[in-house]
């Protein structure tokens, strides 16, 4: 077992599950509570990586992120070090690739309350904050719950964008996906079977986690 | 005093109403479809209106002319729609203090027992809304709307699910609370018996437009001759 790409793993996995729910729960509420028509094409934009090959977005941002681009030299001089072939540049990829996976579950989530809650909050004074705050997190929180998972579980999977903006550099960016991939390429089925075992446990777990916090309790969904 | 000019365009109807409510209590009547709660709407600030202007008080509200929309919670406008919409994960009581959270605890804490106590629900304040009938929960959004102490009160049909003697008694203790607040009070209704139980003035809307106005004598004349004429050839 590769306790390093393991951990690796779940370590990039947990970091881009936290950051995309906070960029997404304010997004999803924007999406769903704003009326502007621009919003129609945010909302084109945020579904976009469900649509582009993995391999596509990686190598988009392997150029964006590298030397040659006002974006990469900008980073480089910030952090002292490229985005591309770090840990760093891996989270990144995995926030944008991952984003519709978080955002999509919270707008369905969040466009299910009731119009009348969210007119009798905006009546009693509350601010759009305060709406998301006190009646769209807690009456979606299953949505929340769904989100958090699926985006979890799609960071665990990724390979195309890893391999593209990644490289294979243990340690730094060798994720299981990346892990089982070498294992194959090397003939080493055995060692391929238990990392394939473990990302296929992991999914189920997770999976397992939604659909117990979804199903209501003592009764059937329907 | 309200003063509204409002034209409004949605589907089949078209809402052209222009007046001024200056008496403490009005009932706007008028059949489904007249456009009733759309007008409540647009004054609650719900809504914007295609073209016109609202003002309360002389506060202007809305005036697309020159771009003034003073948002929901900020027109110190109650309003109790005939769906109580109530938040299901609050108690009835942190479902009253949601609009008063600005004061301090002993306050809010007090004014919350003042307004179920008003609206005949003191009994109510720990238990969930899904515990809650129809007619308890139409009392507890009306204690909800009134507790930030408003300037004046939007009614749309909000004792629908209350018994005529549940809701008279209401009405009896409600009226004068508000009298000597200041508060007045525009009641939306397409029931003809709630317009002539009150003394109030009247505004008989149709096809979204004000086609009488006065007290329930004058202004519904012609629909008490239509029950009336009902009523004898049956």
């Amino acid at each position: 077992m590769d306790w390093q790409a393991l951990t690796l793993t779940l370590r990039l996995a947990a970091l881009t599950t936290a950051i995309l729910l906070a960029i997404a729960v304010p997004l999803a509420a924007l999406l769903v509570l704003g009326r502007a028509r621009w919003l129609a094409i945010l909302e084109a934009v945020t579904a976009l990586p469900l649509v582009l090959p993995p391999v596509v977005l990686g190598f988009l941002l392997l150029v964006l992120l590298g030397p040659r681009t006002f974006v990469g030299r900008g980073i480089t001089a910030v952090l002292g070090h490229p985005l591309a072939f770090s840990f760093s540049g891996l989270v990144v990829g995995s926030v944008i690739y991952s984003l519709p996976f978080a955002v999509q579950p919270l707008v369905t989530g969040f466009a299910a309350v009731e119009p009348a809650l969210i007119d009798a909050a905006r009546l009693l004074g509350a601010s759009p904050l305060r709406i998301v705050a006190t009646l769209l997190v807690p009456l979606a929180r299953r949505s929340l719950l769904a989100a958090a998972v699926l985006t979890f579980l799609h960071t665990v999977g990724e390979f195309g964008v890893v391999l593209m903006l990644g490289g294979d550099i243990p340690g730094a960016t060798r994720t299981l996906s990346i892990l089982l991939y070498d294992q194959v390429e090397s003939f080493n089925y055995a060692a391929a079977n238990r990392t394939a075992v473990l990302l296929l446990g992991l999914s189920v777990v997770a999976l397992a986690a939604i659909y117990t916090g979804v199903r209501p309790r003592g009764g059937s969904r329907a | 005093m309200l003063e509204f000019a409002l034209t409004l365009r949605r589907g089949a109807l078209l809402l052209e109403v222009e007046d001024c409510f200056t008496a403490e209590w009005t009932v706007i009547f008028g059949p489904s479809g007249a456009g009733k709660s759309t007008l409540l709407r647009l004054m609650a600030g719900l809504e914007s209106p295609q073209r016109g202007r609202i003002a309360l008080d002389q506060r202007k509200l809305t005036d697309t002319g020159h771009h003034v929309f003073i948002g929901p919670g900020h027109r110190r406008i109650a309003f109790v729609a005939q769906q109580p919409a109530l938040f299901p994960h609050l108690s009835v009581e942190a479902n009253v203090a949601y609009g008063i959270d600005k004061l301090g605890p002993s306050e809010r804490s007090s004014r919350v027992e003042e307004m179920l106590a008003l609206v005949g629900a003191i009994e109510l304040a720990n238990r969930s809304p899904r515990d809650l009938s129809g007619g308890e929960a139409q009392r507890v959004a009306l204690a909800r709307a009134l507790a930030p102490h408003s300037r004046l009160l939007l009614l749309d049909e909000p004792f629908s699910a209350l018994d005529g003697e549940a809701s008279d008694a209401l009405l009896a203790r409600l009226r004068p609370w508000l009298h000597q607040r200041g508060v007045q009070t525009v009641l939306v209704t397409h029931d003809a018996t709630d317009a002539w139980a009150s003394d109030a003035e009247v505004a008989l809307l149709r096809a979204g437009q004000i086609v009488a106005r006065g007290p329930a004598s004058v202004a519904l004349a012609a629909e008490r001759a239509r029950i009336l004429a009902r009523l004898t050839s049956s």
